[in-house]
């Protein structure tokens, strides 16, 4: 109030010095309430890893099983069908999976760690419906004449191949996802979790 | 029937309200000390865990007492398959009724809720386990110095002995048990731990946050205060 | 001050941000209200620690909204029973302590808040009754701050349902029916207000909405009201004194201090005091001794089974005694009602202050005897009251003195206090007030 031409430098150090601190206080506050909106121990635990046992499941069938809400599909992939992989490559948006939409050790031909399994996530990468099994070759799922097989999103008409690749010039930006999993035993899949005890 | 049963239940809450205070024995403080928690977790699931629930704890909530997710499955993993599940009852709420005519509650809060003015929720749970004594006239055999016609038997008889009241309204232990009561006397406060641990697993971390806190705003109240001071040296 | 909106708008010194604001502030009254709220609200001078309250009940309301916006993310107003065979309300509680992230933080904020919102409105309401606080011109402040002060009782009775647990049931289902002894309508109009002939799952979720968005808006609107008509009138003082009365050439008055930065740099220091205290509660004694979190309300809402004593939370505990004072019936109508009568009374009758005191001078500095006599009497009662609340009906002082007559005569005390105020409020001695506030 007294000389405002004299400008307090003690003053304006003190308020520069109580701002940082209140603020910073204030920021570490920010904390507690933004985390309680990450997901809880019961959706933790409802979204733990699946295990499946995938013993009965026939060559050329596919299951579904739920993980975190999303369906995932199990595809015993015949021989026909892993034959139309590299056949296809020339159609494919990204053939060689380069877009990071795999774990590591699924980034190769049949994107899967074994190549009759394949594991993917069956929500469209446009706008997250799920896409309808269409196994068969030709106009026999009411697709085109020189259709050998995959799958088609009924929203927007995305197509993806057997190992979940996505075809050149249609609404779905990249491949299906393959969501992390390991081989417990020949026949049980742990879907959600790469290593044991993590 | 359930009118009858009700009115039972109230007869020694409403015999409380109107009588002395209880005495309750101090209950050891075994926070922190998870050997005495895990032991009380163990004592919790083999004898409470038949008929009482946690359900609010889920059992991975016990590496918080040093044991591993495989530990938990190996040895305390009964009633759920996953770790993630909470520590449930294996028979459902509504079979017990029928089975016992009452639900025996979940515990999950119950170091809580029994405390009063007469002491904490520990030391009346430590008490309360150490104070059963054989009576003909109730329908298990059992009755408890400070909770008058229980409906719970005592579980725990085999450990601590068996216990009777002598003509001078005193217990007495008359025939022992597998434990010596110094033995019985630790694995029930163990237990108790385990059950105030289980009733607030962040007390802990609370506390702690806590200081640091209080430590940052006595920080920020120099800073703020020497601000004050500062502005108000103009005022006179 | 505040309704001179004639500050000057802001002029641009032609820079970038200086063309923006000017933009802004001539479609909004930006600069006139951070002048006439803030900048060049003209505060006394002699403000002392009576004056934190005011400021530090707006910071509890903004934490209630606050952590309360955050666990009504989580909570659930559901009587039914899970399948554990507990009452998904008072599973969502613990859902709230244990499986959401950082959930008990936030839970304990709000359950401690909600108590020291109480203690501090109960001192800012004490300084009130010292300086003379409600005094003309000052009358409509003080009945806004009346009003707020029911709001908030309406508030924190309602959200104490939520937790659903015994004493939140017990707790409901006695102040429910004591709608029921208002002659004619009570019963009908206490099934109206539950929507079921027990507290259920209907009033858990009307109380639910009341809670959340209801009360609150209220009370967002009277601490509008309050402060606006404050910043009309001015504050008032230890002293008692108007500063208004003497002012510089300029008009500004010679005891007055622009709020910001002087108010508000010491407000700041006040904030993290109450911080500190906040803090210890909230993580060293979050239940508060069984006061602020009731041992009994651990156990979930049990309609089959009343607890052996139900008390009222620490902040009702006064108004209950003056409801449980009433035993006897008078014309012909329960004394249940008369209870609710004394009870509603007591809080009513505090918006008459303003024309009950008829004492020339404001300040407790310049009162006489009587006054200060009876008015620590009452502070004395007034906790002896709130003890006794707390209490069973049978409680007795060291086993001897019985508790009930105490409180009766302590009841009698609270109503005469204010009803013999424009007596001897009148025939009390006085100082003459100085004419500048003193430091």
């Amino acid at each position: 109030m007294s000389n405002e031409s004299k400008v307090d430098c003690g003053r304006r150090r003190l308020v520069v010095a109580t701002a940082a601190v209140g603020g910073a206080g204030a920021l570490v506050a920010l904390v507690p309430f933004l985390s309680s909106m990450l997901p809880s121990e019961r959706a933790k635990a409802a979204g733990a890893p699946v295990e499946v046992d995938i013993g009965n499941l026939e060559v050329g069938q596919m299951m579904t099983v739920e993980w975190r809400g999303k369906p995932v599909w199990i595809i015993n992939r015949s021989k026909t069908m892993l034959e139309t992989l590299p056949e296809l490559n020339k159609d494919m948006a990204d053939p060689k999976s380069d877009k990071d939409m795999q774990p590591e050790y699924c980034k190769n031909e049949t994107r899967s760690i074994k190549p009759e399994y394949m594991v993917v996530v069956g929500i469209c990468t446009h706008l997250g419906c799920s896409p309808s099994a269409k196994f068969k070759h030709g106009p026999a799922d009411g697709m085109a004449a020189d259709w050998l097989g995959g799958f088609l999103c009924p929203c927007h008409g995305s197509h993806f191949d057997f190992a979940g690749r996505v075809f050149k010039s249609q609404p779905a930006p990249t491949n299906l996802e393959v969501p992390p999993h390991m081989y417990l035993t020949d026949t049980r899949i742990l879907i959600g979790e790469h290593k044991k005890g993590a | 029937m359930k009118k009858l049963l009700t009115a039972l239940l109230l007869a020694p809450a409403i015999a409380m309200a109107s009588g002395a205070a209880l005495h309750l024995d101090k209950a050891p403080d075994v926070q922190g000390d998870n050997a005495a928690l895990q032991s009380g977790a163990r004592t919790f699931v083999n004898y409470c865990m038949n008929c009482h629930g946690l359900s609010y704890v889920r059992y991975n909530r016990l590496t918080q007492l040093g044991l591993s997710e495989q530990q938990i499955k190996d040895h305390l993993l009964f009633t759920a398959d996953k770790v993630g599940q909470p520590m449930r009852i294996a028979a459902r709420p509504a079979e017990q009724k029928t089975w016992f005519g009452a639900t025996p509650p979940d515990l999950s809060l119950v170091a809580r809720s029994r405390a009063s003015g007469d002491g904490t929720g520990a030391d009346w749970l430590y008490t309360y386990l150490r104070s059963f004594y054989q009576d003909e006239k109730r329908p298990t055999g059992w009755n408890n110095t400070i909770y008058e016609n229980v409906g719970m038997p005592h579980v725990l008889w085999q450990l601590q002995g068996t216990q009777i009241m002598n003509g001078e309204h005193k217990l007495e232990l008359a025939t022992p048990g597998t434990q010596t009561p110094a033995e019985y006397d630790k694995t029930v406060a163990d237990l108790v731990g385990f059950m105030v641990w289980a009733a607030e697993p962040e007390a802990g971390f609370r506390k702690q946050l806590g200081a640091g806190v209080l430590a940052f705003l006595v920080v920020l109240f120099g800073f703020a205060y020497k601000m004050k001071k500062n502005y108000w040296k103009d005022i006179k | 001050m505040a309704s001179n909106t004639n500050f000057e708008k802001y002029k641009s010194d032609g820079s970038l941000q200086g063309n923006l604001l000017e933009w802004f502030d001539a479609r909004f009254p930006a600069t006139s209200m951070w002048r006439g709220h803030l900048s060049e609200y003209y505060a006394p001078k002699n403000f002392n620690f009576w004056y934190f309250f005011g400021s530090l009940a707006m910071l509890v309301l903004v934490i209630q909204i606050v952590t309360g916006i955050f666990l009504v993310m989580h909570y659930k107003p559901d009587a039914s029973l899970n399948a554990d065979g507990i009452p998904v309300a008072f599973a969502s509680v613990e859902y709230i302590m244990r499986d959401v992230p950082w959930g008990w933080l936030i839970r304990y904020m709000h359950s401690t808040g909600a108590s020291a919102f109480f203690l501090v409105v109960y001192l800012h309401m004490f300084r009130g009754m010292l300086y003379g606080s409600y005094r003309q011109p000052r009358e409509l402040i003080w009945i806004f701050g009346t009003l707020l002060f029911l709001c908030l009782m309406a508030e924190a009775f309602m959200g104490y349902l939520l937790p659903w647990g015994q004493m939140s049931f017990w707790g409901a289902q006695v102040i429910v029916n004591l709608f029921s002894a208002i002659p004619l309508v009570g019963e009908p109009l206490s099934i109206w207000i539950r929507g079921d002939f027990v507290v259920g799952d209907a009033t858990l979720n009307r109380f639910f909405s009341f809670h959340v968005i209801a009360v609150p808006l209220v009370l967002l609107g009277l601490v509008a009201a309050h402060i606006l008509a404050l910043h009309e009138v001015g504050s008032n003082n230890p002293d008692g004194v108007e500063i208004k009365k003497r002012l510089t050439p300029e008009g500004i008055p010679l005891d007055g201090i622009p709020f910001h930065p002087y108010y508000s740099v010491k407000d700041i220091v006040g904030v993290v005091v109450f911080l500190m205290v906040f803090s210890i509660i909230v993580f060293f004694a979050p239940e508060g001794g069984g006061y602020f979190l009731e041992y009994n309300n651990f156990i979930p809402a049990d309609p089959l089974k009343t607890p052996p004593h139900i008390a009222p939370v620490w902040y009702f505990t006064p108004y209950y005694s003056l409801l449980r004072a009433m035993v006897w019936p008078l014309f012909g109508i329960d004394a249940k009602f008369w209870g609710v009568v004394a009870m509603g009374g007591g809080v009513v009758i505090l918006a008459f202050l303003p024309w009950l005191d008829r004492s020339p001078v404001k300040s407790i500095r310049y009162r006489g005897p009587i006054f200060k006599t009876l008015l620590t009497i009452f502070v004395i009662s007034f906790f002896i009251l709130g003890f006794l609340g707390t209490k069973a009906p049978s409680y007795a002082f060291f086993d001897v003195i019985p508790g009930a007559p105490v409180a009766q005569i302590l009841s009698a005390y609270y109503f005469l206090f204010f009803l013999t105020m424009p007596w001897w409020s009148k025939i009390d001695k006085y100082k003459p007030e100085p004419d500048r506030v003193t430091m």
